[in-house]
């Protein structure tokens, strides 16, 4: 009798494992539905459609911002002195030829557009996602010194992006701005969020 | 037997309504010596009351939807009769807490509370701390002005910056690609259920860790080891009732005068309790000119922005900022040092106390400007700003890391056998 009764140390831990295991898979199981009810609902997927925009009356040196997927995405009419300022701005910026994918490859150029005089890029910075601020006045008219070629300076922390939405050197955000997909439907009229058909 | 007393007994034989009463406050020995660093815990708690109170009467009015959220904010102003004053002593508290739970914190650090065998409370203590801050900022979205939106825009941000789950991580958090009404409406949840029943919870586990190894003193030394031998009683402990809870009315009164005089006078405190960005409609499109938090997050914010861009990431800065508030869990397992309190340190400890509360004060001055107001560094591209946040982080850190070694070698003093007064 004394023998029944003793208890099995052995067999008592692995009952207890098993019943902690098969437990802690059922509260996994039952976490996930929670869990993933956190992520963006069918109606949050679905309010991504592009966005048309008319640019025939977009004054050269001037910006005009639009909102697509929520966010601000500016569209700017260089002009020639701030297309020609680019090049010399290239070696202050950390990324100045676009090697890193944040632009579809039609935008992969010196310019980051399709077309040179028209920049498309998403206003939102690499850093912590405040909109910079336009700061487009070339020089010391900007506030941002003698040498300031024109662009954006974000007002959260710092950061300063050039003409092409470039990030200059030794600031917190790490990389350049988004430029996001976009096509010219008519010379005068752009779709922002979409590339070119069969492109 | 009289009445009230066999209602008494009535309840005791089905639920230790006595013996909780003495083990908690009648005969619960605190030491005599307690001074003014010791108001501030009782504080904490009547704050975490008032924040309780107002938060359910804003909760009848309030509206957590994007549309209607900022409106419904001015309603409670205008229109809500006494809705001025609920919402004001809501966004009062919010602030006094922190100041509340700082001082706190700063008197554990005076007396060398967190020492052994107190550690338990100090990590709850801790984790109360953490809690805070995700209330607040959970809170801080609601009323959806510009503040609100880009301030959560930002910290959500930060955990985007987590290599590879991170992009997957903050569109979970948000429930959306950027903060919208789904963000506001779990944000609210968190804020009002979620964080507030963590909260009280670690607050339970804070004061009954407390009163199982006792208080510390201003002195640092253990009453528990002169006890009158015929009745076992600290020889320098009196009951915390009616001693402590009398002085404790002191506190609160002086407390309340002043949360009041905010309350009613000064709200906003020059933008540093209220934003005046916030009283501007949530933009997704336009960020306010100069975006900083509010007071009590400025100096890991600082920290944050003192941090370059590494590898091509931002993380390193968030590391630093999160490794600024963690840092002090290892507290208890940092301090070398034999005695606790600040008044039996050598000058070593000292001075790196007060170097730390120098740079700590400093990095929240510095966390709510922006980083060219000092101009810069000659003429280098460094900012004065940016270069001073990144001296008193490096500060900050070395008080903790070097505290294994200067705390072992200090010139500290005896401690006194009993308690000093």
């Amino acid at each position: 009798m004394a023998q029944q009764s003793a208890t099995d140390g052995k067999k008592r831990r692995f009952l207890i494992a098993a019943t902690g295991a098969v437990g802690a898979v059922g509260a996994a199981f039952v976490a996930t539905p929670f869990l993933t009810s956190m992520a963006p609902s069918a109606r949050a997927k679905a309010a991504g459609a592009p966005v048309e925009v008319d640019i025939s009356k977009l004054e050269p040196g001037m910006m005009v911002t639009v909102e697509w997927r929520g966010r601000p995405v500016w569209i700017i009419h260089r002009t020639k002195e701030m297309l020609d300022i680019l090049p010399k701005a290239s070696d202050k910026v950390a990324d100045p030829e676009s090697s890193q994918p944040l632009q579809p490859e039609y935008a992969k150029n010196t310019n980051r557009s399709i077309k040179p005089d028209y920049m498309v890029v998403v206003g939102i910075c690499s850093h912590l996602g405040c909109s910079p601020s336009e700061k487009m006045k070339i020089g010391p008219e900007s506030g941002l010194g003698d040498d300031w070629p024109g662009g954006f300076y974000c007002p959260c922390h710092g950061s300063k992006f050039d003409l092409a939405g470039r990030v200059f050197k030794g600031m917190p955000a790490p990389v350049n701005l988004t430029v996001p997909p976009h096509t010219y439907v008519t010379d005068t009229r752009l779709l922002i969020g979409e590339d070119k058909k069969g492109a | 037997m009289s009445k009230p007393a066999a209602l008494i007994q009535w309840i005791d034989e089905r639920f230790p309504l006595t013996a909780n009463w003495k083990a908690h406050l009648s005969e619960y020995y605190a030491p005599k010596n307690f001074n003014f660093w010791y108001y501030f815990g009782s504080l904490a708690l009547l704050v975490l009351v008032i924040q309780v109170l107002s938060g359910i009467f804003l909760t009848m009015h309030y509206k957590p939807d994007a549309a209607l959220a900022f409106g419904s904010v001015e309603y409670i102003m205008r229109d809500v009769p006494w809705g001025w004053l609920v919402r004001y002593i809501h966004s009062t508290g919010a602030s006094m807490f922190f100041i509340v739970v700082y001082l706190h914190m700063l008197r554990g650090l005076l007396y060398g509370s967190y020492r052994k065998p107190r550690e338990l409370i100090w990590i709850f203590g801790m984790l109360i701390y953490l809690c805070l801050m995700a209330e607040a900022f959970f809170g801080y979205l609601l009323p959806w002005g510009q503040m609100s939106y880009w301030g959560a825009q930002v910290i959500v941000n930060l955990f985007a910056a987590v290599p590879f789950i991170g992009e997957d991580l903050s569109v979970w958090i948000r429930g959306d690609y950027v903060v919208g009404d789904a963000t506001l409406n779990r944000f609210f949840a968190f804020h009002v259920i979620a964080i507030p029943l963590v909260l009280i919870g670690l607050v339970a586990a804070h004061i009954i860790a407390l009163h199982e190894v006792g208080s510390n003193n201003p002195d640092g030394i253990d009453i528990k080891k002169k006890k009158d031998p015929k009745t076992g009683i600290p020889l320098d402990g009196i009951p915390f009732h009616p001693y402590y809870t009398v002085k404790d009315i002191v506190g609160v009164v002086v407390f309340l005068m002043v949360f009041t005089i905010v309350v009613f006078f000064m709200p906003e405190v020059g933008g540093y309790f209220l934003e005046y960005n916030n009283f501007i409609p949530a933009d997704p499109m336009k960020t306010p000119p100069h975006i900083a938090p509010v007071w009590y997050f400025t100096p890991y914010y600082a920290m944050l922005r003192a941090v370059p861009a590494m590898f091509g990431s931002q993380f390193p800065g968030v590391i630093v900022m999160g490794a600024g508030v963690v840092i002090f869990f290892l507290l208890p397992w940092l301090d070398r040092g034999k005695v606790k309190s600040i008044r039996y340190r050598g000058p070593l400890f000292r001075g790196w106390l007060y170097v730390f509360i120098v740079s700590f004060v400093i990095l929240g001055w510095l966390g709510v400007k922006p980083t060219d107001f000092l101009g810069k560094v000659g003429s280098t591209d460094l900012e004065w700003a940016t270069l001073l946040a990144r001296i008193f982080t490096i500060v900050y850190f070395l008080f903790f890391l070097l505290m294994p070694f200067y705390t072992a070698i200090d010139r500290e003093q005896p401690e006194p056998d009993r308690v000093t007064g």
